[in-house]
């Protein structure tokens, strides 16, 4: 670590042992995460087996279009998050400032269209709860569970979106840090950790994306 | 622990006082990152909500001395044991020896100057702060009614208790039990001194470890159940209701998800002071340390697969229900191995019978009074006899009282002489020891009794047959309120009048007793090196040094 603008904290001994800890904090906080959103996911996957029928035909109201969109174009988005942080490695100012927009700019993009489909779910009233107008004319479907499907749906990507909402914070404050110069090659850590929680927030859509859109047949 | 010093190329400045002399003011306490000061309002706020916590069992237990409903209404009543729960359980047993005793004892054990995340640290205090104050508000503004498993759909959708505040409380509560968990394993993996290798550590450190894991993983999980209570009673949505296909098991498998591990959270740090104590006051190392140590790893990981079986009669599949039974079964294995090596330890050491060695030896035997019970009620068959009874409140509170609370004591008597400075009378530390451990089971043998004759767990009438055991039990309440009482009282006094302690009154071997008392701001002069285990007893000799 070269020419080091980092401070080293008086807790630590030196500025590898204070990397190797903030690094290690933020996995141990991404695995709180997991665990976080595996007990949404459980409760999706038991609901999931006991009304594969509401499920399903729920599932079949969202836009297919509109999700593998987003998928794309939140890889995209991890993509120029990897390079933010090659370039934070190499103590490239401009690109890193650049990569850090780009991000952001995906990241918002994610949450427009997300929140077009949501608005959509609003008129078509899928939104559970005492606005939910759905009503059952297909046998076998009964609509308060493709109502339990809307509340999952609503829950998961709700805490998503919440958590890129964050991350768009976060690059926010890294963006002004990093115009100011205030990164180097020996002080990215902040780069680099916010990297790891985009990169899970990511994760947790590309769980989402397959389990709430893409279930059943939908040639038929 | 043998350890060597050496100047170090990070070594600060040596601090010219003690960390309470490093400021006086109000401002320096609320503001302050040092791990020690923050094991000090953690302390404050633990003993208050453990003293609120016996207040209202105070109460309930008043009530139960007669057969009728005559000093509270049904709804206080139910009220009560909730505020009882949720308090002893989420503001007091959970905090208790990680945040008090882990926060002020992690990095003096390990060598270092502070924990990996001071500020992380402090907001974790704030955290439980006002999580705490939400939780008071929920009970001054009427209380909630659902006991502290706030079971659905009772607490989704009938109860008219202030439970969304409640559930807000324990929610935010979650985070500085999360945050504390992340900055002890930072801390244990990256922080400690040189040569002081995973063989080394003391087994406290180990059990604190394996507490932390659980703290980040099983944790969240509460976090989502509650934000779907939550939900389910803004909506109206059927998550976990079963009249519009929600399934109110499903709560159960989450709640207990966490809720078994915390379990766990509460008897692992337990478990390590006990190690510290035993193998202090009979000066000897411990028997089989690694399987001591490796034994809280188990128990953790253990403990994340058999929450299963607190839903024996409610509706699980048989099959789980054997295959939860077996695996709770399986838990007993790592805990008769540190039973075991505890009292192996005993065995031929010499052995000094001051104050946290008593209440080592009452954790020893209640713990396992209280964990052979489990075993009771881990086999189906029993189970569907005695669950819901007195019988599994006898048995959780000679895990959580009898083995926490006495741990948890011991612990506080054998450090505070390091915290503060000061020895406290000898004579009362053991007089109170004494007092709790009668107290403790006049308390609880007699609900042993109660729940196999079939009283059920939280009704405030009964059969006037079972009155008998009843008034033992509050009896015994009553005197266990006195042995708590006294040393808040005697600890206290000794901060004023108590002899100075010295840096090590106990000949006692680990690093933390290397120091001044209390420690100076950044712990060590010079950070230590370590050469040698943590328990370099001479075995079977009293050791006068110093």
């Amino acid at each position: 670590m070269a020419d080091s603008g980092a401070v080293l904290h008086e807790q630590f001994d030196d500025l590898a042992q204070q990397h190797s800890a903030v690094t290690l904090g933020m996995w141990a906080f991404l695995a709180t995460e997991v665990l976080f959103f595996g007990g949404l996911i459980l409760s999706y996957v038991v609901y999931r087996h006991a009304y594969p029928h509401e499920f399903q035909f729920a599932s079949h109201q969202l836009s297919v279009k509109l999700g593998t969109l987003n998928t794309a174009v939140l890889l995209c988005s991890s993509l120029s998050m990897a390079l933010a942080v090659h370039a934070a490695q190499f103590g490239a100012r401009k690109r890193l400032v650049f990569f850090l927009i780009v991000t952001m700019a995906l990241g918002a993009t994610f949450l427009t269209i997300k929140g077009f489909e949501w608005r959509t779910d609003w008129v078509d009233g899928f939104v559970p709860g005492s606005h939910f107008s759905f009503v059952s004319h297909t046998p076998r479907v009964d609509a308060r569970k493709v109502e339990l499907f809307f509340c999952l749906y609503f829950v998961m990507t709700g805490l998503h979106g919440l958590h890129m909402l964050i991350g768009i914070a976060l690059l926010g404050f890294l963006t002004v840090h990093a115009s100011r110069g205030k990164y180097s090659s020996g002080n990215f850590a902040p780069i680099e950790l916010t990297g790891l929680y985009w990169h899970f927030v990511d994760i947790v859509w590309i769980f989402l994306f397959p389990l709430l859109y893409l279930i059943g047949n939908h040639a038929a | 622990m043998s350890a060597t010093t050496a100047e170090r190329v990070a070594d600060y400045p040596p601090h010219p006082g003690t960390f309470v002399e490093e400021g006086y003011s109000l401002k320096s306490w609320l503001l302050t990152t040092d791990h020690k000061r923050i094991a000090i309002l953690y302390l404050l706020a633990i003993t208050f909500f453990f003293f609120l916590g016996g207040a209202a069992a105070v109460i309930f237990r008043l009530e139960l001395m007669t057969p009728q409903a005559d000093l509270v209404s049904n709804e206080t009543y139910n009220k009560l044991f909730t505020i009882h729960g949720v308090i002893m359980v989420w503001f007091f047993l959970i905090p208790s020896i990680p945040a008090v005793l882990g926060n002020f004892l992690v990095p003096l054990m390990i060598g270092a100057r502070d924990l990996a995340f001071p500020k992380l640290n402090l907001a974790s205090w704030y955290i439980y702060m006002f999580s705490a104050a939400l939780t008071i508000a929920s009970i001054v503004l009427g209380g909630v009614d659902t006991g502290w498993t706030f079971y659905t759909p009772y607490s989704s959708m009938f109860s008219n208790s202030h439970v969304m505040l409640a559930v807000i409380g324990i929610f935010i509560n979650g985070f500085s039990s999360i945050l504390t968990g992340l900055n002890f394993i930072v801390t244990i993996h990256r922080m400690r001194a040189p040569g002081l290798t995973w063989s080394r550590l003391p087994l406290f450190i180990w059990s604190m470890y394996a507490t932390s894991i659980v703290f980040v993983l099983a944790t969240p999980v509460l976090a989502i159940t509650l934000t779907m209570v939550g939900i389910e009673r803004v909506f109206h949505i059927g998550i976990f209701d079963p009249s519009i296909g929600g399934d109110p098991l499903l709560f159960q498998h989450l709640f207990w998800f966490y809720s078994h591990p915390a379990v766990y959270i509460m008897i692992l740090p337990a478990m390590g002071v006990v190690s510290e104590l035993i193998s202090c006051f009979s000066r000897r190392r411990p028997f089989g340390y690694s399987f001591i140590a490796l034994s809280s790893v188990a128990i953790a990981v253990l403990g994340f697969l058999v929450w299963g079986h607190h839903l024996f009669v409610s509706g699980q599949s048989m099959y789980g229900g054997l295959v939860f039974s077996l695996l709770s079964y399986l838990v007993a294995i790592p805990s008769a191995i540190k039973v075991f090596n505890w009292t192996a330890t005993l065995h031929r050491g010499s052995i000094a019978w001051d104050t946290p060695m008593l209440y080592a030896l009452g954790f020893i035997g209640l713990f396992t009074i209280g964990g052979l019970t489990g075993l009771l009620l881990a086999a189906l068959g029993i189970d569907v006899h005695v669950h819901d009874t007195y019988f599994v409140i006898a048995h959780f509170h000679y895990i959580m009282v009898g083995g926490a609370v006495m741990a948890y004591l011991g612990g506080i008597h054998y450090w505070w002489p390091k915290m503060s400075g000061k020895l406290y009378p000898e004579w009362w530390g053991r007089f109170s020891a004494l007092i709790i451990f009668v107290g403790f089971n006049l308390t609880f043998f007699p609900q042993f009794i109660l729940g196999y004759l079939g009283m059920p767990r939280r009704y405030h009438e009964y059969p006037p047959e079972f009155q008998i055991y009843h008034v033992m039990s509050t009896a015994g309440a009553s005197i266990l309120a006195v042995g708590y009482v006294l040393p808040l009282c005697y600890l206290l006094w000794s901060l004023k009048y108590g002899k100075p302690a010295g840096s090590n009154p106990w000949q006692a071997t680990g690093l933390e007793w290397q120091t001044h008392s209390p420690p100076k701001t950044h712990n060590f002069d010079v950070t230590p090196v370590v050469t040698d285990e943590a328990y370099t007893y001479v075995e079977g000799k009293e050791q006068f040094v110093g």
